[in-house]
């Protein structure tokens, strides 16, 4: 997960100055409006301040309280700027791959006119050349070139653009390093991709997610109902014969509202969009990234994400009286000019089992028969032999054309070969069968523990293939997916995800290509991957700068991690009032009632230590709490039982019982400094 | 505290789960309109009450054409027996010749009372209502008011069980077949075995009977004030006969119970020996308050296709109802510790103690576990003076209430005030397991967390606003009769039960009085309707939601860990808005009282 890479730069100083300037900025009323539960506490600090400044009562204990008031607001000011800190300084260094650059328009008379690439309009078309900037984004239409995209995806290695296909598109700031290409602008200036980023990892365009909305309705509800219950306590305690002074009750107030959480919300959310970021997946709202969390059904194509890209030779299957090491080294021959990749990993298997080293053979002895779609072969041809592979009907008509036939035993291992998911290629010398190479798709190192998680936290996986149902089977089970979709056109794509939605499951995906644009647009969670086309990075929610499908996998896992942290800080928000009322309540009263000295159970010093030890808790809290806001709470997979229970436990009753122990202390900490 | 004492609970607890399944299965048949055996007799009079009403039973209602249904069934209700308390005098069952009920706030407090299923009576059954006040208003509200929270319970949970639909039933069909099928039927059988206990059920005028050994009570003078004669010393009657209040008490002490209702028929309640004879009418009574609203629980599983969830909920409103009975058992149970030297140990010949304001034919246990049970439940009906229970113990039936009655609860409204919580609960706790919350395959959203918030939202409003003013202005502390923190818990009780809508009274707070009816009046109103909105509006949300199959990743709410979850929610929301309330009223005079001072 992200904690790793993060750990590190938490606390930087360059942030933490930033964010300790912007802690004061953010004082600003309009802006703490926005969150209802410290507009609250800002409210109560003022009010304290007028009161200090008016003067009376006990001074020392009341210019502590207000101070500790002001830096609970400060404290929860800080924690959202940290959070915006990291974004802002790569926003910073995005900004300068976006300066300003001169673009060769292409005129409809075909002359060249060079002009700021802030002036391009969506439709111009631009000429790009080798060590030029791309000036906006746009599709190739002529040509093809190696472009460096570092500055959006930090991936130093450059990536072949080229017109037509789903490789087409290029996005401004990246520069072309090799050849030249006539592009198509599509986007208008402001509205790049590189302006958009700039804007997401900023927060600027950052916008309530549905669950933070509603979470903050409980927390403003909340802190109505504690309004209330601190309100009418003056009245109550004037029936009793003890009014309270404005300082206590307004500690009190501040202490019971839910501060922790609310001071971390917005904190919380721009870490979760920022946990993205650091992992180069860009959300183009901070709705799906909680809708990654809410994800039932996961929608994984085959190639790229569960096997590697190709097919890999796994075994040599001898005919009938064929000898294992005549039928590897025939394989071996007939593949030491194959490029394919399935051809290289018949030469590699035949080294690594049968020791067969490659041979260098001259191209005077030996002629190489490239595969075509006519011949549906490819092989060698020697001095007087023949050696052809090829798929299984292919090489029965090579055979019976040299007079030859194809042994039973043969047929049989390639029903075997293919009933189990792998592809047969049969391997035979003119008229003689030699055997069959199993071709099988590789699945990735660790899938099947990942897909086994992902079922742990009730998430189905779904195998997206073009191969046929029982190559595809054979592959699900191997790979350990729950489903999959077989000869899967972009339409039983589409089929599928209504149908999962229909259920009101939730449903992620990956794509690239343009016809994968639909299916990404109608699905919850749909990340298209860099390297994609335009329109499939348009009708995704996220774009996947490294361009890797698996990704999608921790796309979730950080959705999870958003909601777990929003309700496990909850929790412990709340779980904190207990120990604050037997602080506080004890203290207001006991002067005059001495017998409620007994609900004292922390056995805190004096009236005024108890109070103010609950105040400093309830403001250091939250700056304690700013590693975890930003970090995320610990996420494993498990069953959401199992999840609850613990969560419960740490967050609920430890939520309980942590305020008893930290008032505790900083009670025995400040009547030991004499402050109290 | 006794081994027998325990039993007898136990025995109470086992009744209560014994009786839930059968209960939640017929309840359910009533509700899904299926049959049952009483299809034959009921059907055909069912079917004539919609023809006569014109009322088409199949039409479906918007969640906010059932809520309008609702009150303006409830105010027109509340209207009518506002007038009929007005002009009793000039109607008939009147052998006491009561006049009209004033003054005006009276029968204002008592109309609303009576509406809102809450019974606070701020005056005097068998001294104010006629008998044909008692049956025609008061025992008519006691149906109607209890079938109507029957019916929101029930459309809540069609809420939770709907998918994708705009509505959650017909109020009128949930309510005539809550009367028909449940009410009814529960009563006259009731009503049977309580007259076999000695419950009176009559017309007759009041009968006098001459007193064994006659009385010397000083006269009062025509100005209210005790007579004294020219040398100053007390002018003294001798009182010869006594007046022993009749009527028809049975049926409607009955529906007392089954609605939770809790309006006595006679100002002392339970405790009178014409509503509650006996140790078995006593149990019966406890009994029929839990058992609708334990099969409620039932009817949540079943109607929801979660039947353990019904059961999760159970558990929790188990062990709440056995933490507040072990508390009032225990408190009350211990005596008084300012007696010294006075034995107040059980024995074989006596109950032992704190017995001041308890009957003897009830004892401790049957005292403390009604006080618990009537105020678990919001019926409000009494067999003890709450007032007398030591401080500890007369706080369990006030933190009961705090708690909104949600402990089995009223009938409906406590299933409809759990399923808030459990609404509250599963939004806090459910972002802990990483995905939007969702509650038996509804996702719960800002809508109805706003509306739940809403709910939260009334009950601390009116109970502290009203105890606020109340406890700083005379208008509010002449009526209390302690001191100290005792009258202060007075004014506090007064307004919880009635927000609360459970009518039992603390006792020793003058409410006849204009500043307390009419806030009262609207403590009670607010505490219903205003909660009532907003629970139907989630309802209506739940209903047009999509359903969300279960997964492992779903948020369970079917297990003990969800129990002990509902627990905390409910304690932690509910408790701590009061705290400070509570530590300034019972927890003040506890230790104080520990400390020697009483009030």
């Amino acid at each position: 997960m992200a904690s790793k890479r993060s750990k590190k730069a938490i606390w930087e100083g360059k942030i933490v100055g930033r964010a300790m300037v912007d802690s004061f900025v953010k004082l600003d009323p309009r802006h703490m409006m926005g969150n209802p539960v410290m507009f609250v506490v800002e409210v109560g600090s003022v009010i304290t301040t007028v009161l200090l400044v008016r003067g009376g009562g006990a001074f020392l204990f009341n210019l502590q309280i207000t101070l500790w008031l002001w830096f609970t607001v400060l404290f929860a000011n800080f924690a959202e700027a940290m959070a915006e800190g990291r974004g802002k300084a790569q926003a910073d260094t995005l900004r300068k791959a976006r300066s300003e650059t001169i673009a060769n328009r292409i005129l409809e008379s075909g002359q060249i006119e060079k002009i700021p690439s802030s002036n391009l309009r969506a439709g111009d078309m631009v000429k790009v050349v080798a060590g030029e900037f791309v000036p906006s984004d746009g599709e190739i239409v002529e040509g093809v070139a190696s472009v460096d995209e570092s500055a959006i995806t930090g991936e130093s290695a450059p990536v072949i653009r080229e017109a037509g296909g789903d490789r087409s598109a290029v996005t401004g700031g990246t520069r072309v390093l090799s050849d030249e290409i006539k592009v198509k602008i599509t986007s208008n200036p402001g509205e790049t991709f590189l302006d958009r980023m700039i804007a997401l990892v900023e927060g600027a365009e950052r916008q309530k997610t549905p669950n933070e909305i509603a979470l903050n309705i409980l927390l403003a509800g909340l802190t109505i109902i504690f309004l209330l219950a601190v309100v009418t306590l003056q009245p109550f305690a004037i029936y009793a014969g003890a009014p309270q002074s404005v300082f206590v009750l307004v500690s009190l107030l501040v202490c019971l509202i839910p501060t922790t959480i609310g001071g971390l919300l917005s904190a919380i959310g721009i870490a979760g969009m920022d946990r993205l970021i650091q992992h180069n997946v860009l959300a183009m709202s901070g709705r799906a990234v909680e809708a990654a969390g809410d994800v039932d059904t996961l929608l994984l194509d085959k190639t790229g994400t569960i096997t590697l890209g190709n097919r890999q030779a796994s075994e040599f299957i001898p005919a009938p009286g064929v000898s294992e090491a005549e039928m590897a080294d025939a394989s071996q021959l007939s593949s030491l000019a194959d490029e394919t990749p399935e051809g290289r990993s018949i030469v590699v298997l035949a080294k690594e089992k049968y020791g067969l080293r490659g041979r260098e053979l001259g191209p005077h002895e030996m002629e190489f028969v490239p595969f075509t779609a006519q011949t549906r072969m490819s092989g060698v041809n020697m001095s007087g032999n023949q050696i052809r592979k090829g798929a299984v009907d292919a090489i029965t008509k090579y055979l019976a054309a040299n007079g030859g036939a194809m042994p039973p035993e043969v047929q049989a291992s390639v029903e075997l070969i293919a009933r189990s998911g792998g592809t047969p290629l049969v391997v035979a010398e003119k008229q003689r069968a030699l055997g069959v190479i199993h071709l099988k798709d590789i699945v990735k190192g660790g899938m099947r523990e990942r897909f086994d998680q992902l079922r742990a936290i009730g998430i189905k996986t779904v195998m997206i293939t073009g191969d046929n149902p029982l190559t595809a089977a054979a592959i699900a089970r191997e790979a350990g997916v729950d489903d999959f979709l077989a000869e899967a056109t972009p339409k039983d794509k589409m089929d599928l995800i209504r149908r999962e939605q229909a259920q009101g499951k939730l449903v992620a995906m990956t794509g690239d290509g343009t016809n994968d644009a639909p299916a990404l647009a109608q699905a919850d969670v749909g990340v298209a991957m860099n390297t994609g086309t335009q329109a499939a990075k348009e009708a995704g929610n996220m774009v996947d700068l490294d361009s890797n499908p698996t990704k999608l996998i921790e796309v979730v896992a950080i959705g999870k991690q958003l909601l777990m942290t929003r309700g496990s800080l909850t929790t412990f928000s709340i779980a904190n009032d207990v120990a604050k009322y037997f602080a506080i309540i004890p203290a207001m009263f006991a002067g005059t009632f001495p017998v409620l000295n007994a609900l004292n159970i922390m056995h805190l010093r004096t009236p005024q230590s108890a109070i103010l030890s609950a105040v400093i808790f309830n403001a250091v809290i939250i700056i304690a709490l700013i590693p975890l806001a930003l970090r995320g709470v610990k996420y494993r997979p498990m069953s959401a039982a199992a999840l609850l229970r613990r969560n419960l436990w740490v967050y609920g009753v430890g939520g309980i019982i942590v305020p008893f122990i930290g008032i505790k202390l900083i009670d025995m900490l400040i009547t030991g400094v004499r402050l109290a | 505290m006794t081994i027998n004492g325990w039993l007898q609970i136990a025995v109470f607890l086992a009744l209560v789960l014994a009786v839930t399944k059968p209960m939640g299965i017929f309840l359910t048949h009533v509700f899904n309109r299926e049959r049952t055996f009483m299809d034959p007799v009921l059907r055909p009079l069912e079917r004539l009450l919609y023809r006569l009403t014109g009322v088409d039973e199949d039409h479906e209602m918007k969640w906010t054409e059932y809520a309008f249904a609702m009150l303006l069934f409830s105010v027109v209700s509340m209207l009518l027996l506002y007038l009929m308390q007005r002009v009793q005098g000039f109607l008939p069952f009147n052998p006491q010749k009561f006049a009209a009920v004033s003054p005006a706030h009276l029968a204002f407090n008592t109309a609303a009372s009576f509406t809102t299923n809450t019974n606070w009576q701020s005056y005097s059954g068998e001294s104010t209502m006629s008998y044909f006040t008692q049956m025609a208003g008061l025992a008519y509200h006691n149906f109607i008011s209890a079938a109507t929270g029957i019916a929101l319970a029930i459309a809540f949970v069609r809420g939770i069980a709907r998918r994708q639909m705009q509505t959650i039933g017909n109020f009128w069909v949930d309510m005539v077949r809550s009367c028909l099928w449940v009410l009814l039927p529960f009563c006259v059988v009731g009503a049977l075995v309580l007259v076999s206990q000695g419950v009176v059920q009559n017309l007759k005028p009041y009968d006098a009977v001459k007193l064994v050994e006659p009385q010397q009570v000083q006269h009062v003078n025509a100005d209210g004030k005790p007579a004294v004669d020219a040398a100053g010393k007390p002018v003294m009657d001798t009182v010869a006969t006594q007046t022993i209040a009749q009527g028809p008490v049975a049926s409607q002490e009955i529906i007392k119970e089954w609605g939770t209702n809790g309006g006595g028929f006679f100002n002392a309640n339970s405790s009178h020996p014409f509503e509650n004879p006996s140790p078995l009418s006593n149990l019966i009574e406890l009994f029929t308050i839990f058992a609708i609203s334990a099969g409620l629980t039932y009817t949540l599983g079943r109607m929801t296709g979660s039947q353990s969830h019904g059961w999760a909920v159970w558990g929790a409103m188990a062990v709440l109802f056995l933490a507040g009975v072990t508390v009032a058992y225990w408190a009350e149970a211990r005596g008084n510790p300012l007696l010294h030297g006075v034995n107040q140990q059980v024995t074989a010949t006596q109950a032992g103690g704190n017995m001041e304001g308890k009957e003897v034919r009830f004892g401790i246990t049957n005292s403390a576990l009604f006080a618990t049970v009537t105020t678990d439940a919001s019926c409000g009906a009494i067999n003890g003076w709450h007032d007398s229970f030591t401080p500890l113990g007369g706080m369990v039936p006030l933190v009961n209430i705090m708690l909104s009655e949600v402990i089995f609860g009223g009938v409906g409204a406590g299933m409809y005030g759990i399923l808030i919580y459990v609404v509250l609960a599963v939004f806090i706790a459910g972002l802990m397991v990483g995905r939007t919350p969702e509650y038996l395959g509804k996702k719960i959203e800002a809508y109805d967390v706003k509306m739940a918030m809403l709910v939260a939202l009334i009950f601390p409003l009116v109970i502290l606003v009203f105890t606020g003013f109340s406890s700083v202005n005379g208008f509010g502390t002449s009526s209390i009769t302690n001191p100290g923190p005792h009258g202060f818990t007075q004014m506090l009780y007064a307004f919880t039960s009635g927000a609360g809508n459970n009518g039992s009274a603390f006792g020793g707070l003058n409410t006849n009085t204009l500043w307390y009816n009419t806030t009262l009046g609207m403590t009670m109103l607010i505490g219903r309707f205003f909660m009532i909105i907003p629970m139907l509006a989630i309802a209506g949300n739940l209903a047009q939601k999509k359903y969300v199959p279960p997964s492992l990743g779903t948020f369970p709410v079917t297990t003990p860990l969800f129990s002990a979850l509902l627990i905390g929610v409910i304690l932690i929301v509910g408790a701590l808005t009061f705290f400070p309330a509570l530590s300034l009223g019972p927890i003040l005079e506890h230790l104080l009282m520990a400390a020697g001072k009483t009030f």
